[in-house]
């Protein structure tokens, strides 16, 4: 699977895993078959995560969810876009979230 | 935005963990979805025939078992038992197994297998529980497993599921009861369960035999108690691989055991988990089914079961005077079966005695010399002495 992220890319949780927040705690329940490495894993995601994932809503580019967040959170060292694209890797992998089109197509 | 890489963690098995100290007010659910059976097994307390009309026409609609799921979910819920009786009898059961996972619910399912169908184990591939299938094996050939199901060609169709399943790659494991017409099929069971590529450990197997959970037959509850194993059979099992079962005795009884005192639930049932049977009523267990301590969820919710009527009847207090006078006083408890939900099966009550726990804890205390000959686990006012010297006394064995 092609797991190149690009930040003009725009991404949705997959169909394919139920999200579902309990108690404040974001937890990823695989639906089908093949999503993460075990047959049997759920996921949680820490604050990082949760703070991205909530912006990944099929409508924002990957470079406009780094803007928002850069908006919300200090960031002096550009550590926000390397956070971006290295969690929506890892989503990617496990296929629990799609990329839809891209903004310049 | 401080904290580095991954952004995702695994949830381990306990999955309550998660929340620690403020864990979500459902974290499993158990329900039952059908009394009937499509076996006829020997020992079981709850299988009612699968043409019962009566039972299926009470049993909840596919609406109100879905409710229910749905609000098991919103409370966060995120683990479901189905059990029966045999849960493929019901016809929605597909709809209701996919209802649950949509909704993000992983599912556990305990079958007999028998009614697992080319189309089932493929839902199974493409949608897993994210639980192993939980099936019992009443026996390795027709002879032996029939004897216990009496019920013709089920074990063909038995093994025919669980070649369906291997096929599809779903995984489960297999569990057994030990019972008379397989007793010496034991040892062919355990090695041919490790070629199971799921079995990890060596499979479950039940020793304990409960009454009729409806007490509805007092014919099918003699011929239980006649199946029931003796506390020296049951002794003779549990401390067959002796150092280890010694081993783990005193660490269990160093934690566990001691007077429970009057209350009558020492235990975790109706706190975080709970039973729903067949027709909606909402149990603290799967056992217990005692008018007092049921909620019917017809009328009421899983939140208003959980907030209120469960932390009630947890407040009970024992008020059998042969059960404060004995039961109440006794260290053995955590060695001994007795609860409410087998004074319910035994007795009808929930603090009546059961004498048959009652012999078989006080034969594995005798064994684990917690007591001498003779001595009654109420009687015994050192009992913290005598857990301290039963494993100083078992180290000297062993270096002697």
């Amino acid at each position: 699977m092609d797991t190149k992220v690009s930040l003009d890319s725009i991404y949705a949780p997959s169909e394919d895993v139920v999200v579902r927040l309990i108690e404040g705690e974001l937890i990823i329940v695989p639906l089908v078959s093949g999503i993460g490495d075990l047959e049997d894993e759920l996921f949680t995601l820490n604050e990082t995560g949760k703070a991205i994932w909530d912006q990944l809503d099929g409508k924002k580019t990957l470079r406009e969810v780094v803007k928002v967040l850069s908006a919300e959170y200090v960031d002096p060292a550009g550590e926000i876009e390397t956070d971006v694209i290295g969690l929506v890797e890892e989503l990617q992998r496990r296929r629990m979230i799609v990329g839809l089109v891209k903004s310049d197509e | 935005m401080k904290q580095p890489s991954p952004y995702s963690v695994r949830l381990e098995s306990d999955k309550a963990s998660l929340w620690k100290d403020n864990p979500p007010l459902l974290t499993a659910l158990d329900l039952e979805l059908t009394e009937r059976c499509n076996n006829n097994c020997i020992h079981c307390y709850i299988n009612l025939p699968a043409d019962d009309s009566n039972s299926a026409a009470r049993e909840l609609s596919t609406e109100q078992a879905k409710n229910i799921l749905a609000d098991a979910a919103l409370l966060g819920c995120l683990s479901v038992r189905f059990t029966g009786g045999e849960p493929l009898l019901r016809e929605d059961f597909e709809k209701l197994y996919v209802f649950a996972r949509r909704i993000g619910l992983r599912v556990l399912l305990f079958t007999n297998a028998t009614l697992i169908t080319p189309e089932l184990a493929t839902l199974f591939a493409e949608i897993p529980p994210l639980e192993p299938l939980e099936i019992t094996v009443y026996g390795m050939n027709q002879g032996s497993y029939e004897s216990i199901s009496r019920t013709a060609g089920s074990y063909e169709c038995h093994r025919r599921g669980i070649e369906l399943l291997l096929e599809n790659k779903v995984t489960f494991v297999v569990k057994t009861a030990l019972l008379p017409p397989n007793r010496k099929e034991m040892a062919e069971f355990r090695s041919w369960a490790s070629t199971i590529p799921w079995m990890d450990t060596p499979p479950s197997c039940t020793i304990f035999y409960d009454l009729r959970c409806r007490r509805d037959s007092k014919e099918k509850n003699r011929f239980i108690k006649q199946l029931r194993l003796t506390p020296v059979q049951i002794q003779a099992i549990l401390s067959r691989n002796k150092v280890e079962y010694q081993k783990e005795m005193e660490e269990f009884c160093s934690k566990f055991i001691g007077p429970p005192g009057e209350s009558l639930f020492p235990c975790g049932a109706g706190i975080n988990r709970i039973s729903v049977d067949a027709y909606g009523y909402c149990q603290p267990c799967t056992l217990l089914r005692h008018p007092e301590t049921v909620y019917d969820l017809k009328t009421g919710s899983l939140r208003d079961g959980l907030t209120n009527f469960f932390p009630e009847v947890r407040e009970r207090k024992a008020s059998d005077p042969d059960y404060l006078k004995r039961c109440a006083r006794c260290f053995l408890k955590g060695l001994c079966e007795q609860c409410p939900g087998k004074s319910w099966l035994e007795h009808g009550t929930l603090d009546t005695p059961v004498e048959y726990f009652c012999e078989i804890a006080h034969f594995s205390a005798r064994d684990l010399g917690l007591l001498g000959e003779g001595e009654m686990g109420w009687e015994v006012a050192d009992w913290r002495e005598r857990i301290r010297n039963c494993g100083a006394q078992d180290v000297l064995e062993l270096i002697l």
